[in-house]
Formats: C-alpha cells, structure tokens, sequence
C-alpha cells in the first residue's frame, strides 16, 4: 500500500484520539521499575549503578547508530523509550558487580542485533532483553553467574564511588571473597552433591529473606516484592493486563506445589520458586512485553503458562539453576504460532468463523 | 471503581469511552433557524438509486411538494422544504471529503413558506400495516441515524420475515452530537408515536428504546411519555462508543447476536432512530414529509453551539453562520468525530442523515504522526466485533488483501474504536477502507473477466453449433436432392409403364 497517498489524503475519521502514545506507555513502565532499581543500587552499592548506567548508554548508543544508518530521524525515534527500557530490563537482569563490558556488549547486542537487525520497534520475535542476557550468560558463564551477597551502600564495608568504579572496571580484588551463589543455584549445587534441600536450605532462610532481598541475586530479582508492585501498578494504570503475569505465576506455582507435595526434599516450595530468581520480574516486565506476545487474551493465557511452566522445568531438571529468559525466549518463539491458532470469536460468527445460525439467535429471549 | 474492577475491567468489554462532549450543546434550547434563501436538495440522500427530478427549472412549488420521485426498489422521494422556485437543476458540492459535484436541485425560497395541503388520515391505527408503510415510503423518511436507508423498506421488511421487536436507537455514543437527545427532551410524546405507528407498520409485539445512561433528562422525558403504553419499555444502556451501532444495541438490550450474514430483521428486529420515529410521526399526524430535522452545531470553534431545527439542503455555512464562529474552525466534520466525514467547505447542505455540523478548534482535532505496531493489542480489546485490526493492518501493509480478508475485514464496521485507542496512531480506519476497496474492485474485475470469458465461450459455442447447423444442413439438402433425384429417375423409369397402359 503506498503510503504517500495515505499522507495526501483527505483527514478520516476518527478525529479524536485517546491521550495515549508509545513513549507514555514506555516510561510509565519505566518508572514503576524505579523503586526496585533504586531499591537494589543500595544493596550493592557504586558497582551496580555504574554498570546499569553503562548497560542503558549501550542500547540507547546502539539503537542511536541502527536508526543512523537506517537513514531515520534518530532523536524523536531515540526517545520513545523503548531502547532505554530495553536496556533498563537488560541491565536488571544482570549479576549487579559484572564488569564494564558485560554491560556495553549486552546493551549493544540487545538493541542491535536483538531489536534493529529485525526491523526495529515492534518488529523483533524474541524480547531483546533476553536475548542479550542469554547471549552473555552462554558467552560469559562465569562472569554471569558471579553473584555478590548484598552489602548495603551505607555499610561500612560498601566500596565507596572511587571504590566503585575500580570493580567496574578491573573487577574486585578477590572475587572468591565476595561472590555467593543465588538461592536457586545454591540449591541445585547441593542437590547434586546429594544434599537435599532440608539441610541445604536450612541456613538459607528461604523464603523470607527472598522477600527482602536479602540474598544474592540480580538487581531485579532481589527484591521480589517491588517488582510485583510496580507489575500491580502495571495492572492498574492498564498498561499490561493480569492475563500473561497471572498465568506465568500459575505456570510455576502448580507443577511446583505438585512436586514439593510428593517429595519435599527433592523440590522447592512453591513460595520460594514464586520469590527467586527472575520469576516476579519475568512474570510482570518481560514477558508481558508487548511486541513479543500473544495478542488476544487466551493466546496470552497459553504463553504464560508456558513461560511459567518452562521456566519450572529448566530450574528442576536442566543444567541451569534459572530459566526465566530461556522459557520465554522459547515461548516468544511460539507466539506468532499462537496467535496463527488463537483467535477472538467474531460477533456474529463462531469459533471457526462460519456465520451464526439466525434461527437459534431469533429464539434467544431477552436477558 | 474498585481496584479489581480497574484491574478486571467492568461493563461491554468491547469499545471505547472518549469524553463526550455533547454538553452544553445538549441542553440549549432547541432553535430555528430562519428560512435560508436557498436550499441545495441533493437527489441522493439515502441508501439505494437516487431519485428523479420531476419539476422543471423555473417551476413554483409549495413547501412539501414533491421534487423528486423515488426510482429503483429502494430509493426515497424529495419534496421541497419550502416554497420558492426551482432555480437549477445540475451539480454542486457533495457533502464527502472528495468535494466532487453532485446531482440536486436548488431552489430559491420565496419567503412565503407556503404549504401543500396533504391529507393525514384520521386514525393510522385503522389502516393495514402496507397501507401505513406506505405513506412512510411517499413522505421520504429514511433512516436518520445517518444510514439513511429508506425507512419504508425497513418497514415492509416486517410482512417478510416476522419481527417481533422494534429496538428504538436513542445511543447516540458519538460525541459532541446531541440531536437524538434533544427530540427524546422536546417531542417525546411524538417519538412514541412514531414508535407505535412503526409497530404497527412491523406488526412488532414490543419496542425497546435503549438510550444511554448520559442522557438522564431524555430517559425521563422518554419514561413518562412512554408509560401509557406497556409494550414500549425504556432502557438505559451504558455509554459506551459504539452503543448507537445497531448490532452492539441489539445484542446489549436482546442478548440475540446477530448473524455476520444476515440483517437484523432475521432475528426478528428492527432497528430505528429516535429522530426517524418523529420523522413517521410527523408524516402521518401532520401530513409533513421529510422536510426539516434537528441538527447539531457543535465544536470548539462555534459562538453558541446547541440544536437546531433546519430545513433539509441547508448549507453548512448558513448553520454556522447562525450559529456563529468564534474562530476560524481547524477542521469541518459532517457527523460526529469518530465516524463523520471532512467538509472540503462550509458551502456543502446538510442532508436528512445529517445529524451535526461540527466545526473543531485546532486543539480538538487528532493530528498525531504515525508511529510502528508495538502489538500492544489495545485496538483489538477495544474492536467491538472481534476482529484483530493490528493484524489485519500488517497484513494490508504489504498488500496481502486476501489474508486480511480471512481475518474478517467484511465484518468491520469501521466505527474507529482501534484508531482512537492507538497509542502509535496508526490510521487503522484508513487502512480498512483502502482494503475493502481494494477488494471490492479486484471482485468486480474477477466478474467482468468471468463474464467475457462467459460470453467468449458462448460466442465458440454458437459459432460450433451454427458450423454443426450449417454442415447439417447441407448434408439435408444434398439427401433431398439425392432423394428428388431419385424419385425423378423412378418417375422417369416408370414414365413408359404409364404410357404403355
């Protein structure tokens, strides 16, 4: 269709609009991001703000460029937000002392070759995010499992802004003297040495600390709380509905209730699965996102649950302790599947599109 | 509303809720506008064939008289609204966006206002329901909620397929409008009328007449009026754009749903305006034809917006010159802001499906910059048939008509739901009409072919058949000579026989 004629026609109707835009919807779900971000640059201090000011520079850098050589106005393009929250769920996602260049290599690569290489806005399959993270995490595995335990920015202990920036940039002086493993990889380390979670959990305090965020972990993932707040006011300003978060939360909290029921001592709690790891996060702010899911209630009701359920079944039985960005890169890649087989019924037809029967709709009597 | 309502939504889950606008319009006074002095009388005012001219240029004729007589099964007359004198016949500006001319008769008012006298029959109720139907059909009333299709043939519908129900549409969910509103206030006693009459016409056992809870006055207004009569029953339905849409009406006040294949009258009801309902009243009590109607001037730009009551072929400008502009208005609309069209100028006539006149300031009218689909998939929450516009749009985007054709794009009603809730501002509304045209003609270029390759093969079979017929033919003429000369060689063989005995 010739979009020159388009713009020459003749204003259609409607001549009204809902004071709605893309960047409006972008922000918003930045700043219910914001208490947990700030939230979690005080449990690890000067190294996670830098590495999250760092991460958000490389996708905007990256998207700046891609719209450059697309020969598109970057600015206005640049600024709807999209990159920025792109970056903002990478940098989220990632171990809160990683150095400098997780962070460049990771914002680059989501919204280059995650986001622009596709098309750019609206037009990726998978969630740049996680592309990125799943990029690092099989690139760097050791850099993207090294987890600090949370040493709150006004402890004395805490490196200063100086102190900071030379753990950004040259990594901490003795890793091994900081770094702890997160609760779901802890578990599964000592369930492969054949301890059982009775024991190894029983120093852990799973799940209240979770609650907290008084363990190690990504800057959101800690603070499990806040991030179902922000999605809650999410829900509320109806920037996403409760259908993805809600059926991803199930997806893991059934199979998880089932297995800890038969064997406690092999399988999590549910509470802890709900509170660990990026269950909170992917629940409400990444798979939710809109260009990589389902568009019609029930296909997102089936993609949550999806992303729910593989996520349960790679933290249980794969090789990594987490599995939020796998399940729903898996589960984006079935969404344009999804969406072929789901769809809403037409008024005045019926499921399989065939028009309505005028003799069962004459008998009808009024409600 | 509650938290878990916010969250769970609450009311029809289809459409949208812009703000309405319609207020203070609505409850100024109704006015009339003094007699312009002259009226431009388009001959396609209505749904169908358009109608034909049957006075002269030059000729004098009385208010009410008829100009133009229907043509073709669906179609409706013209009458003129005034006396005066049939100044021109030919083109002027039609009130589209496209500004292309248009057949109508003008006429210039003689001020007089002299009226034809029309008989009015003493009890409608009396007459047989065609009967009625009938003087519906010879007074031009068509649909007045701006479908504008011949009333008269709605009405006849009910002889053919039984209708039981006769749903009142008083929605009006377009903003800024107010015209249904103001007749519910000020003739509530003559809709119900209309109503009855039409019910008679339908042989409808109830009428609804479903007004949304904005309009709290013309609910009141239309209860009292209508407590007389237990089979007329009022009800309140919930405002919200497209509520005035006759299948969103049906199913929200019936429950019945109704078939994408079939009109309303095939589950047994009829959907009217308000204002037609009037239009029937007037034309049977009074003998008046659609003459004059209630239209609203509304927006931003106009002095003192509110109802007025103006003959048909009034022109725009003379709307807002009465209405007064307090500035130079940014954008011209016939109809409300959701569905109207842009007037290319203010010298275009209102029509009887003409239900306002808005002229919006600048900082009323949408001019967002079309941004990419982020799928956030508000356009098919909003859509209140179900269809998936931001797929339908990818689909047509890169030419692929037929898959969104399989997506139901026959079903769209292009009420502008997905647009308006569009937070990339596609124009999805824009996108749909180009398709369905699009589509419309490739159908009717794919007839034209079958039908040449239709009268092609007819064309070989002839020529076959008459080659068959030729040949046949000379094969029978050659067998009767061969049979005349063998009966002249026997005549001959016999000849001496004859002439031995």
């Amino acid at each position: 269709m010739n979009s020159t004629l388009l713009a020459a026609a003749p204003p259609t109707a409607p001549h009204a609009v809902a004071a709605n835009s893309v960047s409006r919807i972008m922000l918003t779900v930045v700043a219910t991001l914001v208490p947990a971000t700030l939230y979690g640059f005080w449990l690890y201090g000067w190294p996670a703000i830098d590495l999250f000011l760092v991460t958000i520079l490389a996708s905007l850098l990256g998207e700046g460029i891609c719209l450059r050589l697309a020969g598109r106005r970057a600015l206005p393009e640049l600024l709807d937000g999209s990159a920025l929250l792109t970056g903002w769920r990478l940098a989220i996602s990632l171990p809160p002392w990683a150095p400098w260049w997780i962070g460049v290599m990771g914002g680059l690569f989501a919204t280059v070759l995650a986001k622009q290489v596709f098309g750019g806005l609206g037009q990726n399959l998978f969630n740049p995010a996680m592309v990125a993270r799943v990029f690092l995490l099989i690139s760097f595995p050791v850099q993207m499992t090294a987890w600090v335990a949370p040493l709150p920015i006004t402890a004395e202990l805490a490196p200063g802004f100086v102190d900071g920036l030379r753990i950004f940039f040259s990594g901490p002086a003795n890793l091994d003297a900081v770094s702890s493993a997160s609760l779901l990889g802890y578990a599964k380390t000592e369930l492969s040495r054949g301890i059982d979670l009775m024991h190894s959990l029983a120093a852990s305090g799973a799940p209240g600390n979770s609650l907290a965020g008084e363990r190690p972990g990504s800057l959101g993932e800690t603070a499990a709380l806040l991030i179902a707040g922000g999605g809650l006011v999410m829900l509320f300003m109806r920037i996403i509905t409760w259908h993805i978060p809600a059926a991803m939360l199930a997806g893991i909290a059934v199979p998880a209730a089932i297995a800890h029921a038969v064997d406690p001592l092999r399988y999590l709690d549910v509470a802890t699965h709900l509170l660990s790891g990026g269950a909170m996060l992917g629940a409400f702010f990444i798979a939710s996102d809109y260009v990589t899911s389902p568009n019609t209630k029930a296909g997102q009701l089936i993609f949550g649950a999806g992303c729910g359920f593989l996520t349960y079944v790679i933290r249980t039985w794969g090789g990594y302790p987490e599995g939020v960005a796998f399940a729903v890169l898996l589960m984006n890649a079935l969404t344009p599947v999804i969406d072929r087989y789901v769809r809403p019924r037409i008024l005045g037809r019926n499921r399989r599109g065939a028009p309505l029967d005028p003799a069962i709709e004459r008998a009808k009597a009024a409600p | 509303m509650g938290l878990m309502e916010r969250i769970f939504g609450h009311g029809p889950r289809w459409g949208v809720h812009p703000a309405d606008r319609k207020r203070p319009a609505a409850d100024a006074p109704l006015r009339t506008l003094p007699l312009p002095a002259r009226l431009y009388l388009p001959l396609l005012q209505h749904v169908g064939q358009p109608a034909r001219p049957v006075v002269l240029v030059g000729q004098k004729v009385l208010k009410g008289q008829l100009l133009a007589e229907p043509q073709g099964r669906i179609s409706a007359p013209i009458h003129a609204p005034t006396s005066g004198t049939v100044a021109a016949i030919g083109d002027i500006t039609a009130p589209h966006p496209s500004g292309l001319p248009f057949s109508a008769i003008t006429l210039a008012s003689d001020g007089e206002d002299r009226a034809i006298e029309n008989e009015v029959p003493a009890d409608p109720f009396a007459l047989s329901p065609a009967a009625v139907t009938e003087l519906v059909a010879a007074a031009g009333v068509v649909g007045l909620g701006g479908a504008t299709f011949p009333s008269a043939v709605k009405l006849a519908l009910g002889k053919r397929t039984e209708v039981t129900t006769l749903i009142v549409n008083g929605g009006e969910c377009e903003p800024y409008l107010s015209c249904d509103d103001r007749v519910m206030r000020d003739f509530a006693a003559g809709v119900v009328d209309g109503v009855r009459l039409m019910m008679h016409a339908l042989g409808a056992r109830e009428a609804l007449v479903g007004i949304e809870d904005n309009k709290p006055e013309a609910i009141a207004a239309m209860s009292k009026a209508a407590a007389p009569y237990a089979e007329i029953r009022i009800r309140p339905v919930p405002s919200r754009y497209p509520m005035g849409s006759d299948r969103q009406l049906i199913q929200t006040l019936t429950g019945k749903e109704v078939p994408s294949d079939c009109r309303a009258a095939d589950v047994g009801v009829i959907v009217n305006n308000v204002n037609t309902a009037h239009a029937v009243h007037r034309a049977l009590r009074q003998g008046e034809p659609l003459i004059r109607r209630i239209v609203t001037v509304n927006g931003g730009a106009v002095w003192q917006p509110g109802n007025i009551m103006a003959p048909v072929g009034t022109l725009a400008s003379d709307l807002l010159a009465f209405a007064g502009l307090k500035s130079e208005p940014a954008r011209l609309l016939m109809g409300g802001p959701m569905m109207g069209a842009v007037l290319p100028h203010a010298l275009v006539p209102m029509v009887k499906g003409t239900a306002g006149i808005l002229a919006l300031a600048a900082d009323e009218i949408a001019t967002p910059v079309a941004g990419p689909c982020i799928r956030c998939g508000n356009c098919t929450r909003a859509c209140p048939i179900g269809l998936l516009p931001l797929e339908m749009a990818a689909h047509i985007r890169v030419d692929a008509l037929a898959g969104a054709a399989d997506l139901g794009l026959s079903d769209c009603i292009s009420c502008g739901c997905c647009a308006y809730v569009c937070p990339a501002h596609i124009p999805l509304v824009q996108y749909f009409s180009h398709a369905k045209g699009e589509l419309w003609a490739q159908e009717r270029s794919k007839l034209r072919l079958e039908a040449t390759k239709r009268l092609a093969a007819a064309r070989v079979e002839r020529q076959e058949r008459e080659a068959k017929e030729k040949a046949a033919a000379a094969a029978r003429r050659k067998a009767e000579r061969a049979a005349q000369k063998a009966a002249e060689a026997a005549a001959a063989a016999s000849a001496p026989t004859e002439a031995a005995t």
